[in-house]
């Protein structure tokens, strides 16, 4: 044993860097040869998340790859709109678009107005996934985030041709408590979507996540089952809604649809 | 047939010195991960993985790291490896990954690979220190799995995921008890685990004994026994 050796403060140093060299390379080459597959991954989970929340997959069922993407092609056209206006944008490819990413660039995207769901900047151009049967409009599915209790909560919501019923909403990630706010995932809850109002006739966002149990939608179509131990989460959901199908995100575009004029 | 030393490494950790439930550590994920049961049965896995990799990596260098840097090195190497698993898992199980989020990542402020790594790995051959790696995993994916399924039968009525008790919600009769779902309730049945080791085998109970830092050993090839001082 070397022990003097070990501790001068050049054979330290050296050491160090050395330990920083071997571990960074095996996560180097993991991080770039496993990229694409986690892209592809996180891709497709995107794409079933629409088709799920658009109801063109059930919940538990599985598809390859290919047969999400051919599903998708098939039954959803996506378009990129300009969210201050509500109007179809052609410069933009939808399909290479990463809304997100430029949530985060200042030349694609403007501050957010202060807002609950703590959304700290709006893309200028948003997607949005149509369902259409011919010429008629048959739903609408919308990209929201907002903020729960501890995490930023992504997800969709899809609204019938009205765009004011709600057809179905998703979240696809989010840092909330498994098992508590992280049922924000859950089939059932998000079943308990289906069916009520987001929006009045007035175009006010008018749906909220309340604590304990609301009434079937006919009667009660303004409130959703709050989920037991997440009230947070559950007003973060309120929040998100709010937010974008409100006049500063969506709510051009859905008075839009409403009019009929897209 | 395995050495005495590797045979006490392995089975020493399952009861006599669960990570869990004698040695107290790894707590934080415990009372995380384990509302259901699945996504814990993967945090075990994850655990044992890098808790293998790490113990041995660190024994096959333990006569080579300064005794200045050896924390920052161990924790090195530890996060190299958690970050590693995190990737593979994002890459080949990305279900799974989503339902795990952050804890993942977590597995680096997991007490039970410092401590290892600290007080078995660094005193110890690679082969033992691969089989103490495998029997504190095991220790501590016991522990997991038992509070892990007693929250998800009485907190959701399920176990993996399959319906057991038939939920009052869906028409059935159990009304599932909120405090399992809510991290208290892992608290509870990890003191429960506590108390039923220690009742069954008294050895465990610690003598309180006041220790001056002075009388603690400097060298470090006594560490473990320090850490083991009140068994």
């Amino acid at each position: 044993m070397a022990e003097s050796r070990r501790d001068t403060p050049l054979y330290t140093i050296g050491f160090a860097a050395l330990v920083c060299i071997v571990c960074a390379l095996p996560i180097a080459w993991a991080a770039v040869s496993l990229r694409p597959r986690q892209e592809l991954n996180a891709r497709i989970d995107r794409l079933e998340k629409v088709l799920g929340v658009a109801g063109f997959m059930e919940p538990g069922e599985s598809l390859t790859a290919e047969q999400v993407e051919a599903r998708f092609a098939e039954a959803i056209v996506p378009r990129a709109i300009d969210l201050s206006t509500g109007a179809a944008v052609d410069t933009i490819d939808v399909a290479t678009y990463d809304q997100r990413k430029a949530m985060k660039d200042p030349a694609l995207s403007v501050p957010a107005p202060e807002n609950a769901a703590r959304v700290v900047s709006l893309p200028r151009v948003a997607v949005v996934y149509e369902v259409r049967r011919g010429d008629s409009l048959q739903a609408i599915v919308l990209p929201i985030q907002g903020y729960g209790l501890w995490s930023t909560m992504y997800g969709y919501i899809a609204l019938a041709g009205d765009a004011r019923t709600v057809n179905g909403i998703t979240f696809y990630e989010h840092g909330e408590t498994a098992g508590l706010g992280g049922e924000i995932e859950n089939p059932r809850w998000q079943a308990k979507w289906v069916g009520r109002r987001a929006l009045d006739d007035t175009g006010a966002v008018q749906l909220q996540v309340i604590k304990g149990a609301a009434g079937p939608p006919a009667d009660d179509p303004y409130r959703v089952d709050g989920l037991s131990g997440a009230t947070i989460t559950g007003r973060g959901v309120t929040s998100t809604l709010d937010f974008w199908l409100g006049a500063n995100a969506f709510g051009p575009y859905l008075a839009r649809v409403r009019a009929g004029g897209n | 047939m395995l050495d005495k030393q590797s045979r006490g490494a392995l089975l020493d950790p399952l009861v006599d010195d669960n990570p869990i439930a004698k040695q107290v550590l790894g707590i934080c994920s415990a009372l995380a991960v384990t509302t259901l049961l699945q996504p814990s049965l993967v945090m075990c896995l994850a655990v044992t993985a890098v808790l293998v990799a790490s113990n041995v990596s660190i024994s096959l260098i333990r006569q080579w790291i300064p005794s200045s840097i050896r924390i920052i090195v161990q924790l090195t190497i530890i996060s190299s490896l958690v970050i590693l698993t995190d990737q593979v898992l994002k890459a080949y199980a990305y279900g799974v990954s989503r339902q795990l989020s952050v804890f993942v990542g977590l597995i680096i402020t997991n007490c039970i690979l410092m401590g290892r790594a600290e007080a078995f790995a660094m005193q110890n051959g690679p082969k033992a220190s691969f089989f103490d790696a495998i029997g504190n995993g095991a220790g501590y994916s016991l522990i997991l799995l038992i509070v892990a399924a007693l929250r998800e039968f009485f907190g959701a009525g399920s176990l993996f995921g399959v319906r057991i008790l038939p939920l009052a919600a869906d028409g059935g009769w159990y009304v599932p008890n909120g405090l399992m779902v809510l991290s208290p309730a892992a608290f509870f049945l990890i003191g429960g685990i506590v108390w039923a080791v220690r009742t069954w085998k008294p050895a465990q109970v610690e003598i309180e004994r006041v220790v001056h830092i002075e009388e603690l050993p400097h060298d470090t090839s006594h560490r473990d026994g320090a850490d083991r001082r009140a068994a």
